[in-house]
């Protein structure tokens, strides 16, 4: 024992070797079991890949440090419950690269914010939150809906996140920039198209300005998608394989 | 690096044998308490992980033999929380206004509860104590777009206004200036017309040959909806233009503005988020704060059942979490 303490000591590489080794195991026992547990993820109805504008408003939200103040995740709390609604699921983030789960609550939570406010009240209060809210301490974001969506990165963010396996068609692909615009765009020409390749998703103009597809579009977009997708109707909570 | 233990002389410890450059290393043992606490904590999470959920497994985990379970807990929690408040809620699922009035248990319960949800959910919009704000309807008045009896109330609660609800409340002004459905200078004209068959015609002042013309437009385009005389249909959610209050502002360019954009708000439909008892808590709330109207005196009951479809029925099968 004290032969191998001076071994690893005198030698540096060594020394690293035998360090990553230690590490990765706790790594191996804590993390590879999760890509093989069957009950990580609840098996759902209802949970799809985001549409290339609600991914466009994610990355709003990233790149704005929303999740600096609101998390995504209701615990499994009576008053989070109370208050937010049904419990999170590993199901509702399977399609999150990151996720955005968290317990820093300086805003309230927004896993289930989805149709619970109006588009409109949405533009006042990302505009200035305090017309609306008036103890608000959140920043205005009014310039999101003078900034038009750079629909043309979006084949490039679908593909990435392809590459992560979140299942998008080809098809998805090759229109998303397209589709990127036609979210907003109700009557326009690719409106149909859209809804063809994504049947849940909204359609409207969410920023309440027809001629433009802003970043106010789609973070709204993103916004009112939070939280609704799992069809609770179907979705079997008190299953034994749901209970954790 | 020499492998010597030595006893050093000035602490009486040992050292540890290694010699860097003449400088030794003390060997100094752990105090003993420290080391026992260590062990202990070893010793506690053995227990642990025979007690709880703990080592992942290749097809699952370690469930531990006590059976702990978030999850479980939780909806044991809701479900301690929902046999509670059933009774109070079922009392309240089928009382009306004038129930809930003569009772001063439910009433209490119907305000604590109309309340909690009132200040999670709708206040965002509504203001604190139904203050309102441009664009969001005050409560607290007794001015009602789409009629304020607790039954009209909880029925716009339950469908929403403009939402996805398939029998939501809905109705739509034209944007007579954006879609160019009149010119300018006729829109003129009828905002003259509002101003002048309007309370605000006091501090306003409307310009009379303007109004005159504007009337003629006016009973073109809008009487269907707000009426010949301006009084408003709450069938068509289409507000009274004779008194002086004004969703989107009541100055001469607001009114204007008003007819050239023919804005209308949304209100999500609240069905699926609340059980039949906590949307009549709220639907009391509302009515209390200052402007309910009683309930359309023909036959209460019934028209509460007919406005509130079913109100029973959904409350145990929507799932028990939500």
């Amino acid at each position: 024992m004290w032969k191998f303490h001076k071994w690893f000591e005198r030698h540096t590489l060594i020394l690293l070797v035998g360090i990553l080794v230690v590490v990765s195991i706790g790594g191996l026992v804590q993390i590879t079991p999760l890509f093989f547990i069957e009950s990580t993820i609840e098996r759902v109805q209802g949970v799809r890949p985001y549409t290339p504008l609600e991914l466009a408003g994610r990355e709003i939200y990233i790149r704005e440090g929303c999740y600096t103040c609101h998390s995504q995740m209701i615990r499994p709390l009576r008053d989070e419950v109370e208050r937010y609604g049904h419990y999170s699921l590993a199901a509702e983030s399977m399609y999150d690269h990151p996720f955005q789960w968290g317990s820093k609550r300086t805003g309230p939570d927004l896993a289930r914010v989805g149709g619970r406010y109006s588009d409109e009240w949405h533009r006042a209060h990302l505009a200035d939150p305090r017309s609306v809210v008036p103890e608000s301490v959140m920043p205005p974001y009014a310039f999101l809906a003078n900034a038009d969506v750079n629909a043309s990165l979006m084949p490039d963010h679908l593909r990435a996140n392809r590459l992560l396996s979140v299942p998008y068609t080809d098809e998805q692909l090759a229109n998303a920039a397209i589709d990127a615009r036609a979210q907003a765009e109700p009557m326009g020409e690719h409106a149909y198209d859209f809804q063809e390749r994504y049947p849940d998703a909204l359609v409207r103009d969410f920023d309440g300005d027809p001629g433009r597809v802003t970043e106010m579009d789609a973070l709204i977009a993103y916004l009112q998608m939070l939280g609704t997708g799992v069809d609770f109707e179907t979705y079997q909570a008190e299953a034994p394989e749901n209970q954790r | 690096m020499a492998d010597k233990r030595e006893r050093d002389e000035v602490t009486g410890t040992d050292t540890t044998g290694h010699e860097w450059d003449g400088i030794k290393e003390l060997d100094t043992p752990l105090p003993r308490w420290w080391l026992y606490i260590f062990y202990a904590s070893i010793l506690v999470s053995v227990v642990y992980w025979v007690l709880m959920p703990a080592w992942p497994m290749v097809n699952g985990y370690t469930k531990g033999i006590l059976g702990f379970s978030d999850r479980v807990n939780v909806a044991a929690d809701i479900r301690d929380l929902q046999s509670a408040r059933t009774p109070m809620f079922e009392r309240l699922a089928n009382a009306s206004a004038t129930d809930i009035a003569a009772d001063p248990e439910l009433q209490e319960f119907a305000r604590a509860a109309g309340e909690s949800v009132f200040g999670d959910y709708c206040r965002t919009c509504h203001g604190a104590g139904g203050a309102g704000a441009p664009g969001y309807p005050v409560l607290a008045d007794d001015v009602w777009i789409w009629g304020g009896s607790m039954a009209d109330i909880e029925h716009t609660l339950r469908v929403g206004i403009r939402a996805d609800h398939p029998d939501t409340r809905t109705s739509m002004m034209p944007a007579f200036g954006r879609d160019n459905l009149l010119t300018p200078a006729q829109i003129g004209d009828v905002t003259e017309f509002v101003i002048s068959i309007s309370a605000a015609n006091s501090r306003l002042d409307a310009n009379n040959g303007a109004a005159a013309r504007g009337a003629v437009i006016y009973q073109e385009q809008c009487a269907a909806c707000h009426g010949v005389s301006g009084a408003g249909d709450r069938a068509f959610g289409a507000p009274s233009l004779v008194d002086d209050l004004w969703l989107y502002g009541g100055s001469r360019e607001e009114i204007r503005r008003q007819i050239e954009l023919g804005r209308g708000g949304v209100m999500p439909s609240w069905e699926a988020r609340f059980d039949s008892g906590t949307l009549r808590a709220l639907a009391y709330y509302v009515h209390e704060m200052g402007g309910g109207e009683p309930d359309a005196p023909a036959a209460p009951p019934a028209t509460t059942d007919a406005a509130a479809p079913a109100p029973t029925q959904d409350a145990p099968a929507a799932a028990p979490l939500r």
